[in-house]
């Protein structure tokens, strides 16, 4: 398995050699650095840990990470430098070294990958957002029930609103997977990656890109 | 940083200026099986949006007994081959809608010198 960390740098189009205009979300990826693995006999369970986005120090040259996250990068003989973020890839087995630098070019143009993000958050939604509900009608009659939820239940039978009735409530800020996006665009140097489509999460939100759990031939 | 990214993926060619009310003569590629030609599209623009890659514009040509056609194009789109400008026409909006509306001798657009 194939993963990388970054960051949503917004949508465009490009174009393919037929002059074809594709819709493509822009990822600012890596570098990433391969922070940890996780190993069944130390943790019980294989994983490969990732750092992305170097942070500068402080003006004042303090570290903007606290002791034991810089001890967690400088432990052994790693020597990496203050990351943001560390995410782990749960992966069969690893073909990565502790230390090793991953780029863009982890992926090809043309390979499916899975898009993790966390979704937009919408606040407290109602129905007709959160769980697509009709619209009342707006005449013959009807007053503040346009956008209601309707029925929830019945009177004294049940009695009471059954469990997981969909109603009003937060909506969004959850972590989305997209599946069997298309590569379009790798550049290692630019550390950029566009996939075709829309991906979760604002621009700036962080994504975790890996090779596509189930891929489906695209005619 | 993002508007930054953003400009390096889109490319840009070098077209004459193109405003709405300009007759233009857009030169399209034409995919036909294997085989590929130039098209000619001839007319007015009616409109034209910026926004990188998204760049486009529309062109209205009246067609064989008088009906109007409208044809947009992307601008950085490599299908579009050539774009010659014909003649500048003077208009004071920035949408062209009007034209729609508008034939034989209303239709008619004052040149810009």
């Amino acid at each position: 398995m194939k993963g990388i960390i970054g960051k949503k740098v917004g949508m465009t189009q490009v174009f393919d050699e037929d002059g074809q205009a594709i819709p493509v979300t822009v990822i600012q990826a890596g570098p990433c650095y391969v922070t940890q693995i996780r190993t069944e006999e130390n943790d019980g369970y294989t994983a490969v840990q990732l750092g992305f986005e170097e942070l500068p120090p402080k003006r004042n040259g303090e570290s903007r990470l606290n002791k034991p996250k810089r001890g967690h990068l400088r432990r052994n003989n790693l020597d990496l430098p203050d990351l943001r973020y560390l995410r782990e890839f749960h992966v069969k087995e690893s073909d990565v070294e502790e230390g090793q630098m991953l780029t863009a070019d982890v992926f090809e143009q043309g390979d499916r990958v899975d898009v993790v993000g966390i979704s937009k958050g919408r606040g407290f939604a109602g129905t007709v957002k959160r769980h697509n509900f009709k619209r009342q009608p707006k005449t013959h009659g009807q007053s503040d029930r346009e956008r209601a939820p309707g029925s929830i239940g019945a009177t004294s039978t049940p009695g009471r609103v059954f469990k997981g009735m969909r109603m009003a409530g937060r909506m969004g800020g959850q972590r989305v997977t997209v599946q069997n996006l298309e590569v379009v665009v790798v550049d290692a140097e630019k550390h950029l990656l566009a996939v075709r489509g829309s991906v979760p999460g604002a621009r700036g939100g962080i994504l975790l890109v890996k090779s596509a759990r189930k891929t489906k031939a695209r005619q | 940083m993002t508007d930054l990214i953003k400009t390096l993926e889109a490319e840009e060619r070098s077209f004459p200026q193109l405003a709405p009310g300009d007759t233009v003569r857009v030169h399209v590629r034409i995919v036909e099986g294997n085989r590929e030609r130039i098209q000619i599209f001839n007319g007015i623009i009616i409109r034209l949006r910026k926004g990188g890659n998204n760049t486009n514009f529309t062109v209205r040509r009246i067609a064989s007994h008088g009906i109007g056609v409208e044809r947009t194009f992307l601008l950085r789109s490599p299908r579009v081959e050539k774009i010659e400008v014909v003649r500048h026409g003077k208009v004071r909006r920035a949408q062209l809608y009007y034209m729609r509306e508008r034939q034989g001798k209303s239709a008619r657009l004052k040149e810009r010198r």
